[in-house]
């Protein structure tokens, strides 16, 4: 008897064959389909390939095994190219590495930016250089921790997403830049006493956030004790774990209101806002799926915001 | 919309004697931000009626999903086009009194409401389940003309009301301040109207794609 299994691959929108696999053994997994279907079509790598048994099902994960899905002696699969991927890492990288340069070029005032006469000068205000150490250890904590700390689930990210993400984020820290750095910037009203607070609650912050990056990376690179949820260590920094599923993005939102605060700058506040409102909704996925993933979840965490959000 | 005509009319006869000539532009203004609200809010007791009819006579499964995605795509335009329909009543032609005596105010409004009447027409006989042929031809073919129309009576209005917002600075802040922000309104204007090219041409194919995709599934409303 035998029992190899067949597979063939549709085009999703017009339904053409694209192959026809002979001879693929049972336990063979999506990604060696995927591998296969890139030797017969060079362009599509596996990254980019879309593999479902319904034309408008959701996308088979890589690490499926053909005899487990519902399909009979003949697999019928339709594919679908979701376009030019990058990894993670590349993808990261370039959405960090803008906002660090790009506030560099308005802190030294580089020419045409603002009046030729203003070229290269400095801000008499203590703060404003206060304001850029602190975003530009903001970012290059961020670009460290993406070489050395993350690990991704997903493999890769649309070309597309790449491009919109990094304008969003070089866009907002050129407009803050802008106005932090401006010959006519007008420090915070309650002067030095305002800016060092700001100061203490942003070291806190960062130290906070990587903290809980450092746990999470532990987590996942632990991978021998099966799936956890994350919970606190002896790093009071990771206590906040008692309250939140994504500490994470509590401290990342507690940097950018301290920022905002220090630098008293409405745009900051601007770009605070709508980082929390989009860490809110990732916040929320992730919790959710931890409530659904794990049984015996704390029940007293919420989301993003102790026993608020 | 009779109201409205008038107003048209009158202007083109010139009775309105000089030293009214700011009158009539601010309740002429008024009148249509007031029609446009009303209007908009019919539309939505039209639509929840159109709604309820739908589910009384059973699922309309295939239909939907074949004017699905355009008719999403080109609905947030339309929403777009209410903002911005909303953005050139007060924050162009009230705030800037100068540019209500303009002809090409007078374009828009006649284009917008041309347009509203067979629009509103068309949704009441729907609802109705009784759309004259007219009607349904009526709109989808005075929009050809219509709808450049009415963009350029925009355009021309917001272009009126540029010197004037630069000499006076209407709703712009400036450096320095406590809160570190700036704001131009003249940029923001001509940011807006370099924004009608790509905003436009896509509302401009919202009308011929609707109609093709009601021609292709029988569609009769």
């Amino acid at each position: 008897m035998d029992l190899h299994l067949k597979v063939e691959v549709l085009d999703a929108k017009t339904r053409e064959q694209l192959c026809f696999l002979d001879k693929v053994e049972p336990h063979s997994t999506i990604g060696d389909i995927k591998s296969l279907f890139y030797k017969l079509y060079p362009r599509w790598y596996p990254a980019r390939q879309s593999l479902t048994l319904d034309p408008k099902g959701k996308f088979l994960r890589d690490e499926e095994i053909l005899q487990s899905l519902p399909v009979g002696t003949t697999a019928t699969m339709y594919f679908k190219d979701l376009g030019p991927q990058l990894g993670w890492t590349t993808v990261f990288f370039a959405e960090n590495i803008g906002p660090l340069l790009i506030y560099l070029l308005f802190y030294f005032r580089v020419p045409y930016i603002y009046s030729d006469r203003c070229a290269f000068t400095s801000s008499p205000h203590k703060v404003v250089t206060m304001a850029c150490v602190c975003h530009t250890f903001h970012y290059l904590k961020r670009l460290i921790e993406t070489i050395f700390v993350h690990r991704f689930s997903h493999g890769s990210m649309p070309l597309r997403t790449i491009v919109k993400n990094c304008l969003y984020y070089w866009g907002f820290s050129a407009w803050l830049a802008y106005y932090i750095n401006h010959p006519l910037y007008t420090p915070p009203s309650y002067g030095e006493v305002q800016v060092h607070y700001a100061m203490v609650i942003f070291a806190i912050c960062e130290m906070g956030n990587f903290s809980i990056h450092l746990s999470l990376s532990h987590l996942r690179g632990d991978r021998s004790r099966g799936r956890r949820f994350p919970v606190p260590s002896k790093n009071p920094f990771t206590w906040l774990f008692f309250f939140v599923s994504c500490p994470n993005h509590t401290y990342e939102v507690g940097t950018w209101v301290s920022f905002s605060i220090m630098t008293q700058c409405l745009p900051v506040a601007v770009f605070t806002v709508l980082g929390f409102i989009q860490m809110t909704v990732w916040a929320k996925g992730k919790h959710r799926a931890y409530v659904r993933e794990f049984k015996d979840y704390p029940a007293v965490r919420v989301a993003i915001i102790p026993l608020i959000l | 919309m009779s109201a409205a005509a008038q107003g048209t009319s009158k202007a083109a006869h010139g009775d309105v004697a000089p030293k009214k000539k700011k009158g009539p532009g601010a309740l002429a203004t008024a009148y249509l931000v007031i029609y446009n609200v009303v209007m908009t809010a019919g539309w939505l007791v039209i639509a929840v009626g159109l709604v309820r009819a739908y589910v009384a006579r059973g699922s309309y499964h295939g239909l939907y999903y074949s004017i699905e995605k355009p008719l999403k795509f080109f609905q947030t335009g339309a929403l777009l086009e209410v903002l911005s329909r909303v953005f050139l009543t007060w924050a162009v032609t009230h705030s800037v009194r100068e540019v209500q005596s303009e002809d090409s105010v007078l374009l828009f409004v006649t284009a917008w409401t041309v347009t509203e009447i067979i629009r509103y027409s068309f949704y009441t006989f729907s609802l109705l389940n009784h759309l004259p042929y007219l009607i349904k031809w009526a709109r989808y073919t005075f929009f050809i003309l219509l709808y450049p129309m009415g963009v350029t009576g925009e355009l021309l209005t917001i272009y009126a009301a540029l010197p004037y917002v630069q000499k006076t600075g209407l709703y712009s802040v400036t450096l320095p301040n406590k809160y570190n922000f700036s704001f131009d309104y003249y940029t923001f204007l001509i940011l807006i109207m370099i924004s009608y090219i790509p905003r436009k041409s896509i509302g401009r194919l919202h009308f011929p794609l609707q109609k093709s995709a009601i021609r292709k599934t029988g569609y009769t409303g």
